[in-house]
């Protein structure tokens, strides 16, 4: 089975209906996604494929033949920073940070497809991401910062 | 070693106990100072003063015995220990440490005397200072009370002072140059020209002088880190994906392993492994206590295997059935099951002989469920065996890891990891002792054990299920009596019992929250009555409070409003404590409290003292077609000093969210014997869409520094439920609320 991870290429071997989220972190070692409930509830294992956030715990590997998986990884170019990741730095969001790559990867997607999202947007798209923290209104200042940095380039 | 390790076993902290520190021990074992762990195996031209410092040449290792939850400890025991050491953040490492006695816990000692927090008398003193003689012969290193701070303030400094100090000395000693014409900045120690001398090219002649000890900690006015805004050690880490977690750890050559435990808690009957033995990647099924484990080249084939086994199991210890777990705690409100009468100020029994306000409440089970599920990788050799896990209590763990394997504690290393949350799920053991015993049926091959989401729902020890049953009397617009009884399962026995730990003298934490309530109502009375272990139940962020909290402060307001006063006022002409007083005004001058609200809005108050802390909140609800939406909360929380306001605003914000989002959605409740909630579909806390926005003040008036990770729960339901009084006229006493309104 192949498929691409962060751009390059990458072929395994394993049952068709292993999710997504054990071939990235058991058989290509990407630990930046998490497993934290297996049935797409708490979202700390999304990731990007072909450039929309995914629950990967529930994706069946034969089912990204030939996709374009993005981890948090590969959000952003070479040693850059997404600005979705920089705002979560200036914000200090992260407590215990295992589910803020998940929150990233979908806070990175709703910005692609909303570069001005309202706090209700924030809320309905976020929805899906579980943060037993509660890091809330940090991620959600953070999600406005991100926006106005991605604004001004 | 052996007499020792026996009174360990058997002797655990709270009451009588106490007095066991100073007299059992005798005061030479008291005086002792514990072998620095880091002495041992120290590599060539390496030094260490005291057991949270390690300097060699190549690098200066800041050892943060508190395990970093997601509380922001690792960096807050850095800093301490960087402000006296003149480093920067970048200039140093971090590491968890090894289990060791040197790093008994202080403060947990304290707190763990039943005193009240403003209490400095004679008796409170000697009985803190004998717990404190306990813990440290007893080597209980704990991360865990809200304790880390206070634990660390004085010794993290007195050790970073030292270090400061000796090394100056040392390169008094190179240079011929007098020790106080020299001063540290950035990791060196810097002459007078202005040359620098690192730190880690010191350590060679440090490592043969005799530390310098007699150092007075810097004051307040000259730090440069603690109280600051300062950037989180993990923070960059947690924002790009490279932190590693227990959970990401790998160790060459290990295997996976998945178990299944009998969800009723009974034993195992009998299994069917054949299926699962023929999947791929699955290298066998093995029996553990209660249960069966996979074992296989990769965690989800573990998963998929384990299930696949045909387990039959047998029936558990305790009521199959939610309504017989609530009969038992009704049931318990009897002389024979009264745990202590914690309080009874003036005379109840005579204020209450007339009408009497009456109301009852009740407060569920609730599971931990950090979000990194249980995990841990052993490797059993016959020299020792190693532990990769994140846990808040090693040298327990060093204990229940050697039960099974046969090796001596001391032989048993633990790497302690990052964890993704605990919220006291972290001081269960069960798991690593599940992990050990895969592991100890195939020695030489370290086993990853990783639960599966719904075996750690299943398996999760939940909080205190507990009822109040509270009478009380106005008059002339004054709160006159309140009588509260409470009844619950005692978590602190539970727990300590699983680790072989009796627990002598009542349970402080059945009626924390109420018992020390700084409040002084002229006829008040708090008894705690024990129910008999139903689920075993463990600690759960703020533990007692967490639900006599929600008693107390809601029962206070049922009578403030009978009596016709102002929650508020009410509160500040009772309040007996000038920190309760300060929060309680912090949060009326937050909230705007009097202020004229819109048609169908409410303001709630509420405050309790939990860890120390006293902490009020005000929360501001609507009434919408949707449902409660819950629109402001400010809160204002009494530390003593602020240590770290960046840490202190996150901890803050989201303890309010963990106990609003469990008072609104959460319970576990049983069927047949098993938990109804398997996952988060069922479970989940809060959900951003429910968040409020969270206002944080931090009081200091200067007294004992304390922590801020459990204090803000116990209000937050109160408060809400006060909130939507105060806009529905609906009394909320049972949580979930969600079983009585919906939330939007």
């Amino acid at each position: 089975m192949r498929f691409s991870v962060n751009g390059t290429e990458r072929e395994v071997d394993v049952e068709p209906d292993m999710p997504l989220l054990w071939v990235l972190r058991d058989e290509l070692g990407i630990t930046s996604v998490k497993y934290g409930c297996g049935i797409a509830q708490c979202g700390a294992c999304t990731v990007h494929v072909d450039g929309i956030a995914t629950r990967s715990c529930q994706l069946p590997a034969d089912t990204v033949e030939g996709a374009e998986i993005t981890t948090l990884e590969g959000l952003a170019p070479g040693d850059t920073l997404h600005a979705v990741q920089e705002a979560w730095i200036t914000h200090q969001v992260a407590q215990c940070g295992y589910c803020q790559s998940g929150q990233m990867m979908q806070a990175a997607d709703l910005l692609a497809t909303t570069p001005e999202p309202t706090d209700e947007d924030i809320d309905t798209v976020m929805g899906g991401n579980l943060c037993r923290c509660g890091t809330y209104p940090r991620i959600r200042t953070a999600i406005h910062d991100a926006a106005a940095r991605l604004r001004e380039g | 070693m052996g007499r020792l390790k026996r009174i360990a076993r058997r002797t655990f902290l709270v009451g009588a106990a106490a007095l066991a520190g100073g007299v059992a021990f005798g005061a030479y074992m008291v005086r002792r100072p514990h072998d620095n762990p880091l002495a041992e195996g120290l590599g060539p031209d390496e030094v260490t003063f005291n057991p949270w410092i390690l300097i060699g040449p190549e690098r200066i290792t800041l050892i943060t015995p508190h395990v970093d939850l997601g509380q922001g400890t690792a960096h807050m025991q850095a800093m301490l220990l960087a402000e006296e050491m003149d480093l920067d953040p970048g200039g140093f490492e971090t590491d968890f440490g090894p289990p060791a006695a040197a790093y008994w816990n202080t403060a947990m000692a304290e707190d763990a005397a039943p005193f009240r927090s403003s209490d400095d008398g004679l008796m409170a003193r000697g009985t803190r200072t004998a717990m404190d003689a306990a813990f440290k012969v007893l080597g209980m290193q704990v991360t865990g009370g809200s304790t880390s701070s206070a634990d660390s303030f004085d010794k993290l400094r007195a050790a970073g002072a030292m270090a400061r100090e000796t090394l100056k000395l040392a390169a008094a000693q190179e240079t011929g140059i007098a020790v106080d014409r020299l001063s540290t900045g950035g990791g060196a120690v810097v002459l007078p020209d202005g040359n620098r001398l690192p730190y880690t090219a010191l350590a060679a002649t440090a490592a043969t002088l005799e530390p310098v000890t007699d150092v007075a900690p810097r004051a307040a006015s000259n730090w440069r880190l603690i109280g600051q805004e300062t950037e989180r050690l993990d923070i960059v880490a947690k924002s790009t994906g490279q932190q590693v977690f227990g959970i990401d750890v790998t160790v060459e050559g290990m295997v996976h392993a998945a178990v299944r435990v009998n969800p009723r808690r009974g034993g195992l009957n009998g299994y069917d492994a054949s299926e699962a033995e023929a999947m791929r990647g699955v290298q066998g099924i093995v029996e553990v206590t209660d249960g069966v484990a996979a074992i296989a080249d990769n965690t989800w084939r573990a998963f998929e295997a384990v299930n696949a086994v045909e387990c039959n199991w047998a029936a558990g210890p305790y009521p199959e059935e939610q309504a017989d777990h609530w009969a038992a705690v009704a049931a318990s409100f009897t002389e024979e099951r009264l745990d202590k009468e914690w309080r009874h100020d003036g005379d109840v029994p005579a204020a209450l002989s007339g009408e009497a306000i009456e109301a009852e409440y009740r407060a569920p089970y609730l599971a931990h469920q950090p979000l990194e599920p249980l995990n841990a990788i052993v490797r059993i050799t016959e020299g020792g065996v190693e532990v990769w896990t994140g846990h808040q209590m090693p040298r327990f763990l060093q204990q229940v890891v050697a039960g099974v394997t046969g090796h001596e504690p001391e032989q048993v290393m633990l790497h302690n990891q990052y964890t993704g949350g605990s919220f006291g799920h972290r001081l269960e053991l069960a798991h690593v002792r599940l992990a050990t015993e895969i592991a100890d049926q195939m020695r030489g091959t370290p086993v990853k054990l990783t639960f599966q989401r719904e075996e750690d729902f299943a398996h999760d020890f939940p909080r205190q299920i507990s009822m109040a049953r509270a009478r009380g009397a106005v008059s002339e617009g004054r709160i006159a009596a309140a009588d509260i009884q409470i009844a619950s399962v005692s978590a602190v026995r539970s727990q300590m019992g699983r680790i072989g730990q009796d627990v002598p003298g009542p349970d402080s934490q059945i009626p924390a929250g109420v018992w020390n309530a700084p409040y002084a109502i002229p006829n008040y009375r708090v008894r705690a009555y024990a129910v008999p272990e139903l689920a075993p139940t463990s600690s759960w962020r703020s533990v007692g409070a967490s639900s006599a909290g929600f008693f107390g402060e809601s029962f206070l307001d049922e009578l403030i409003h009978a009596a016709g006063a102002d929650p508020i006022e009410e509160r500040l002409r009772l309040a007996s404590d000038p920190r309760a007083g300060a929060v309680l005004e912090a949060v009326a001058e937050m909230s705007g409290w009097g202020r004229a609200l819109p048609e169908g809005r409410g303001l709630g108050v509420a405050m309790v003292e939990s860890f120390g802390v006293p902490t009020a909140e005000v929360i501001e609800v609507e009434a919408t077609d949707r449902g409660i939406r819950i629109h402001d909360v400010w809160v204002a929380a009494e530390v003593g000093t602020l240590l770290d306001p960046v840490n202190f605003e996150n901890q803050v914000q989201g303890g309010v969210i963990w106990g609003l989002g469990h008072a609104i959605n959460c319970e576990i409740t049983y069927a047949g014997g098993i938990a109804e909630q398997s996952n988060y579909d069922s479970h989940d806390g809060m959900r951003i869409w429910q968040a409020p926005r969270i206002a944080v003040r931090a009081v200091e008036l200067g007294g004992p520094v304390r922590g801020i990770g459990e204090p803000p729960v116990p209000p937050a339901a109160p408060a809400l439920a006060n909130a939507i009084f105060a806009a529905t006229g609906q009394r909320l006493r049972e949580m979930p609320f969600v079983r009585a309104m919906d939330f939007a």
